[in-house]
């Protein structure tokens, strides 16, 4: 027993002079920080084959940090290891095109929005939705506009298979609306449910606008195309925010006011005409 | 379909070459570890203490019963918490991580671990009893014992045990993807996904590993031959 | 410490035991017929069927089972033409399926080895008797080499069990519910990672401690000339010695 409790104790404080990585303080005002994407989520954010991370999020981050004039460093982390990353300290911001939501609220602080971008379906071109002449784009704040063009929607995706990243508002949202009417299988990243789409596993996509237009303009895609109205809000939050932890609130400010800044000279949608062929700036 | 994976401007090849050198320095490291482990973990569960053995078998249960997917999972999401407690205590502020790789090695250490200290028990059970016996009347302390009598038999009785374990430890560094250390099945997944292109990523990351396996399993078949020079057995 | 989360995590993940264990004995019987049937052939010796067995279980015990999953699920999926003309699609469409043979294939080319192992150590005397008492091939397999090789082939075979039921667990990640996917799940809910995945971790440990005490168990029954013999039969055995 000695000899063994000396070993124990021996190696419990070298565990824990084990490497340190660096991460911001709370309070001060922060001169480095970790930024953590999905990167695989093009063109907001996905990985090249030197494997580094670039899109949309990585050329906006690189600009607010500019602007903060602190030091960035970009990290790739798995979508349903961001928030847990985020709170056990393994990076200090989250921009991953994830959106602000009271459930998230609970749990991390967010900047204000940078991005809006409203979620839809991407289904066969011969689908009866497809074919229905439903457009439009509705915010689920105001149920009563939403619900009637969702009730008719529900027959016409009866039975659908439909693919979804799992832990996402998109997931959420079908399973408050879509549950028991489509087929909802959840992955674990949107690249996989593409992979699925194009192998006929799944029936039909519900993901963001921009993501389903990029992917859709890949030649095994021809038989696919956007359709159905667009949806925000409501369980959508209010638009894609970076991701902080609550204590840090020097950080927070720091960031609100240099994505305030990124808007008002046209940056945000200048870099979104670039990657997403689309302008997602906030309205102010 | 080759130059995808080949060498040219949009190859992969580099890549997952890179990747494959991560996976064989990930699972050499967590191995190692494995070996330290392991011996400390045997060690423990033949002494006399009722506590280490206890600890040691609960160790062995452990590791060797819950699926090695959650252990890196709970390692990596909870080693940062426990580290940043540990040096909370120290002192140290703020958050204390351990990069990727380190979680990786850790991870694989104390998986590898688990079963290198049953491939231990077992060799040193099989060191004849009338040995360690001489070895006492001779009045050899227990640390000379160690280095002069066991460690020499126990390590070549274990090690067609341990070209196992290397294996394992080797398909386990696959797992190590899920926390996005971008070894050899990552970087195939980085690939399948941005090209859409699976079968023929997963098809190399596949017959890399394969060449991982055979050399170093050749290897171990090398050091097991020349371990069993002047042994007279089956 | 969230007694009542963690009670909650529990209900909620026992929900996922269903299919984990399904997963398992469907693939572990299938498994150990195939396995069966591999190591059978092998001992044939013909090299035309000797070397391709021999490729399949090195392929399969060389490569890690998420590579092997990957593939048959995304891999093969990108032709999809050609197996829809074969008329297979609807076997491939499903994610159960595929798992299915990734983790059938897997545990096959493990336990062709080690029923080959079980081959190898039925002692030559046991055989050369068979052949003595002038039992064909066949019947001195049923009889004899078949259930002597199994019963050594048990330890490893329980061991390779409880690595079936922990591969399951890889199979959350094309998109089947078994415990590790409802994990996932819950912690994408409530973002506790630590505590959801303690409580999968208990939930596979009670699983495979079961497993271990069931394989044991059996070990225990299919020896009896390993035993000492019961008070009865010792008294038999010395009475008639004397």
């Amino acid at each position: 027993m000695k000899v063994f409790g000396k070993i124990a104790s021996i190696a419990a404080l070298a565990l824990s002079t084990l490497a340190f990585s660096s991460a911001a303080q709370s309070q001060d005002k922060p001169t480095a920080i970790t930024i953590a994407t999905e990167g695989a989520y093009a063109p907001w954010n996905f990985t090249g084959p030197d494997g580094k991370a670039a899109g949309f999020e990585i050329d906006l981050a690189n600009d607010l940090c500019a602007r903060m004039k602190i030091k960035c460093t970009i990290v790739i982390q798995d979508w349903d290891g961001l928030i847990p990353g985020l709170t056990a300290g393994k990076f200090d911001v989250i921009m991953a095109s994830m959106f602000i939501t009271d459930k998230r609220l609970k749990v991390i602080n967010f900047s204000r929005p940078y991005a809006i971008d409203p979620s839809t379906f991407a289904v066969s071109k011969t689908s009866p939705l497809a074919k229905s002449d439903l457009t439009g784009k509705f915010n689920l704040n105001d149920e009563a506009a939403a619900e009637p063009v969702i009730d008719k929607m529900k027959p016409l995706l009866k039975g659908t298979v439909v693919g979804v990243q799992a832990a996402t508002t998109n997931q959420q949202f079908l399973k408050k609306y879509f549950d028991g009417v489509v087929d909802i299988r959840e992955y674990k990243t949107t690249q996989e449910h593409d992979l699925d789409l194009a192998a006929g596993r799944v029936d039909a996509l519900f993901a963001q606008s921009t993501a389903l237009a990029a992917t859709l303009s890949k030649p095994e895609y021809a038989s696919y195309t956007v359709a159905g109205p667009q949806f925000l809000g409501g369980v959508f939050g209010r638009g894609t925010g970076a991701g902080m932890r609550k204590s840090d609130t020097a950080l927070l400010g720091m960031f609100n006011g240099a994505i305030a800044a990124a808007m008002a000279d046209g940056t945000i949608k200048r870099l979104s005409m670039k990657w997403l062929k689309t302008d997602v700036t906030p309205p102010q | 379909m080759f130059d995808l994976v080949g060498f040219g401007a949009n190859g992969w090849g580099p890549a997952l070459l890179r990747a494959a050198l991560m996976t064989f320095a990930l699972s050499a490291v967590g191995f190692l570890s494995g070996v330290a482990l392991g011996a400390l973990a045997c060690f423990a569960r033949l002494s006399g203490d009722r506590f280490a053995r206890g600890a040691a078998f609960a160790y062995g249960a452990l590791f060797r019963g819950v699926p090695d997917l959650l252990t890196i999972y709970l390692l990596y999401f909870g080693g940062s918490v426990a580290l940043t407690t540990i040096g909370g205590w120290f002192g140290a502020r703020g958050f204390i991580g351990l990069p990727g790789f380190a979680t990786g090695v850790v991870a694989l250490g104390v998986i590898s671990g688990a079963y290198q200290a049953e491939v231990y028990r077992g060799a040193f059970l099989a060191i004849h009893r009338g040995e360690l016996e001489a070895a006492r009347a001779y009045g050899m302390s227990g640390l000379t014992m160690l280095r002069r009598v066991v460690a020499p038999q126990t390590l070549r009785y274990a090690i067609p045990g341990l070209g196992n374990v290397w294996q394992l430890v080797l398909k386990d560094s696959a797992l190590v993807s899920v926390i996005g250390l971008v070894e050899l099945m990552r970087q195939a997944q980085i690939g399948a996904g941005s090209t859409r292109e699976p079968f023929i990523f997963f098809c190399a990351a596949a017959a890399l590993y394969l060449v991982i396996a055979a050399t170093t399993g050749a290897l171990f078949r090398r050091v097991e031959r020349v371990s069993r020079r002047g042994l007279r057995m089956a | 410490m969230d007694v009542g989360f963690l009670v909650d995590t529990l209900s909620q993940l026992m929900r996922g035991v269903p299919l984990t264990l399904e997963l398992a004995a469907t693939s572990v019987s299938l498994g150990f017929i195939l396995a069966l049937a591999l190591a059978l052939a092998l001992e044939t010796r013909r090299r035309f069927i000797v070397w391709p067995i021999r490729g399949y279980v090195a392929t399969f015990r060389g490569t890690p089972l998420l590579v092997q999953i990957f593939l048959i699920y995304y891999g093969l999926g990108q032709f999809r033409p050609a197996i829809q003309a074969l008329g297979l699609w609807g076997f491939f469409r499903a994610p159960f399926w595929c798992a299915i043979l990734a983790l059938t294939l897997n545990t096959a080319a493990y336990g062709a080895e080690i029923i080959r192992g079980g081959f190898q150590s039925v002692p030559h005397g046991q055989i050369e008797a068979a052949r003595a008492c002038g039992m064909s091939r066949l019947l001195a397999y049923r009889r004899i080499i078949l259930p002597i090789a199994l019963r050594q082939a048990l330890p490893s075979y329980g061991n390779e069990i409880i690595l079936m039921i922990k591969g399951t667990s890889l199979t959350s990640i094309i998109t089947l519910l078994e415990i590790t996917g409802i994990a996932q799940q819950i912690i994408s809910q409530t973002y506790r990672a630590v505590e959801v995945f303690a409580c999968a971790g208990a939930i596979y440990l009670a699983m495979n401690y079961l497993v271990a005490q069931l394989v044991a168990v059996l070990e225990y029954r299919l020896s009896p000339h390993l035993r000492a013999p019961d008070i009865e039969t010792q008294a038999a055995i010395e009475g008639g010695l004397h």
